[in-house]
């Protein structure tokens, strides 16, 4: 272990002196800059920006693990989390960067042209940003607790100052570059480790193809693991367990909560011209699907890997690693049976082996017995990944209160040196705020983060793509939908997640037979939607027309130029 | 008397320009939910008969091959939108 920290230590601070160096050189001087690094960033780097702001803790560490114990479910998270981008570059991203405001309760506010489309918007864009921020601070206190051994919470302080640094200082210029570092950084530990497992288990380096490739032993990896799981009385691994309308509703409710999610959208108010942000959404997904294709890859390999090594086996000749992870609890062996053999099965009653899903990433590099200094890579590469969607979120939060709350609704007057400073000031009162949830996080973060996209798919998303594609949306009836949608995701969540109305958490389990259609509270978004759109336009029908000059500016940001000034 | 011939005009190029990007979605979102919702989900278990290499196919178009399409998609997009705006003399700058 020593050698490994010593790697970590000197990666961690070679990285973190990265983002600080950036942040001085790009400090941000007007509020143009701080809220969309004035506008004038490549598509190149605004693809690998998005992609790092995209991927997060969760995408980095716990995907490839969710997926190894979900199988063929697994392909909810991997086709939600990357088809959202097809509707964000078609549907979204190209109008809004015409549109060329700072925010997404911006374009609500003035596409609907009222202050309470607006606060609805900022709302909404407040819940969805501090619930998934708090995950992230979390996980960088996790990656240093594991790696170098300190307290959690000191990993969150650090962590925040760090991001504290070049938020504040630099806006969304500063964010911007540190991103394009840490996509960088967060790739290449996610794919060397992958590419060296692939190696090691089928000769093949790709490990897209790997995974479908013939094991050592001429049986094809898919196929064997199908067997080995069946024969511990798991689901065969590339069948699955939920059902198809459940996979259908979560895997909508992931795409189109993507293409909600304001921390995302505003990445594409960066860009200097309509072509550039359809660009750069490609790009951005070309960034993004290298570590997803490579992740369902990464979970057979270390899925097939974990039974082959431990199942069966006499605990007291298990391999080092076993017992280093067992001090993080993270792995855990029980005795049931007193035979000393570990027994893994699917049956709880005769299971003996714990394993926390978020190892499969962590550990991988050690159950493959991989050189000291990949271990550290993929440390620096998680605390990439965590701050990277952190300082993105951030932002989100400082020009929400800033730009959409101070400037736009409570004091129109402020002077842009004044509102810079606020923008500041927000973002450091964001900081400490998700620094606390980072420290003392709620009991339901992960929760909470399937509500995230809920939320982006009930509220924003049918109200952007209507203002964009039907311009005689008036606000009665879009306000009434973010409204309705909004509740009643809420209300699915607090139902079936929380179980609120039947008595806690305790009743969850048993309420699963009531989920209408069958849908989990994950899946939910994509009914919350359809009810927006739904509610919006019944609305619609029975209220006043939308007036002359909105209908014009619709028409106007349909178009990339030129014909577009005329209606002005 | 022209200016309002040549407004007309100018809106009217706008409205052909708008329904061409609409069809272009049209027939990209096909695509798009084909290859997931159709492939990946509804009809996997069918595609699983067949294998491919070690993959099922039905399991390989969702962990896989959905994500390798959608990206072709936006990069086909792009292509179109440009030549599109090009075409209709949209260009920014």
């Amino acid at each position: 272990m020593e050698n490994v920290q010593i790697w970590t230590y000197v990666l961690v601070g070679i990285t973190f002196s990265v983002y600080i160096g950036i942040a001085i050189w790009s400090r941000a001087g007007s509020t143009k800059e701080f809220y969309v690094a004035g506008g004038g960033v490549s598509p190149l780097a605004n693809g690998m920006a998005t992609a790092a702001d995209w991927m997060s803790a969760a995408s980095f560490i716990s995907m490839a693990g969710l997926i190894s114990f979900m199988g063929y479910d697994g392909a909810v998270y991997l086709m939600g989390w990357t088809g959202g981008y097809v509707l964000l570059a078609l549907l979204l991203a190209p109008y809004l960067r015409k549109f060329g405001k700072f925010t997404v309760p911006d374009f609500i506010g003035e596409r609907y042209y009222s202050n309470t489309a607006r606060i609805v918007a900022v709302l909404c864009a407040l819940l969805v940003s501090f619930t998934y921020v708090a995950g992230q601070m979390r996980g960088v206190g996790v990656v240093f607790s594991r790696f170098l051994e300190v307290d959690i919470n000191t990993g969150v302080v650090i962590g925040m100052v760090i991001v504290l640094f070049y938020a504040v200082l630099g806006g969304m210029k500063g964010i911007t570059y540190t991103q394009v570092a840490q996509y960088c950084i967060l790739i290449f530990a996610f794919m060397v480790p992958a590419i060296f497992i692939s190696i090691q288990m089928t000769g093949n380096p790709i490990p897209q193809l790997g995974m479908g490739s013939k094991g050592t032993d001429g049986v094809y990896l898919l196929e064997k693991l199908n067997g080995l799981s069946a024969q511990l009385g798991f689901a065969e691994y590339t069948q699955g367990t939920k059902s198809v309308i459940d996979v259908f509703a979560i895997t909508a409710a992931l795409m189109v909560g993507t293409a909600g999610l304001p921390h995302v959208i505003v990445r594409f108010f960066t860009v200097k011209r309509v072509r550039d942000a359809r660009k750069s959404a490609g790009l951005a997904l070309l960034f993004i699907a290298i570590l997803y294709t490579t992740a369902p890859a990464v979970a057979v390999f270390a899925r097939t890997n974990l039974i082959n090594t431990v199942s069966g086996k006499e605990y007291s000749r298990l391999p080092e690693w076993f017992s280093n992870w067992e001090k993080t609890g993270l792995l855990a062996f029980e005795d049931k049976n007193g035979d000393g053999l570990v027994h893994y099965a699917a049956d709880p009653q005769k299971n003996e082996l714990h394993v926390d899903r978020d190892i499969m990433v962590l550990a991988n590099p050690e159950i493959a017995a991989l050189p000291a200094w990949v271990i550290a890579l993929v440390a620096s590469g998680g605390l990439a990944a965590a701050l990277s969607t952190a300082a993105g979120l951030l932002l989100v939060i400082s020009a929400s209160v800033s730009h959409d709350l101070i400037k736009k609704i409570f004091n129109p007057n402020i002077t842009e040196k004044q509102e810079l400073i606020a923008a500041r000031i927000s973002a450091i009162g964001a900081v400490c705020v998700a620094g606390y949830f980072g420290i003392n996080p709620p009991g339901f973060v992960a929760a909470v983060v399937a509500l995230a996209f809920g939320l982006g798919a009930a509220s924003f998303f049918p109200a952007i793509v209507l203002g964009i594609f039907y311009k005689k949306m008036n606000k009665e009836g879009a306000i009434t939908g973010m409204v309705v949608g909004t509740s009643l995701m809420l209300f699915y969540m607090l139902k079936f997640k929380f179980g609120l109305f039947d008595g806690g958490k305790i009743a969850v389990e048993g309420l699963k037979s009531q989920w209408w259609f069958g849908i989990s509270p994950e899946g939910f978004g994509t009914i919350a939607m359809l009810v927006n759109f739904t509610v919006s336009l019944v609305v619609n029908r029975f209220t006043k027309d939308v007036p002359e000059n909105v209908q014009a500016m619709v028409e106007n940001i349909r178009i990339p130029s030129g014909a577009g000034e005329a209606t002005h | 008397m022209s200016t309002e011939k040549s407004q007309t005009k100018a809106a009217d190029k706008a409205d052909r320009y708008w329904k061409t990007n609409l069809r272009y979605l049209a027939i990209l979102l096909s695509i798009w939910f084909v290859v997931s919702y159709g492939a990946g989900i509804l009809f996997r278990e069918s595609l699983d008969t067949i294998e491919i290499g070690g993959f099922p196919l039905g399991f390989w178009f969702a962990q896989q091959g959905s994500i390798y399409v959608f990206v072709i998609l936006i990069f086909v997009y792009v292509r179109l939108m440009n030549r599109l705006d090009s075409q209709y003399g949209f260009e920014e700058d």
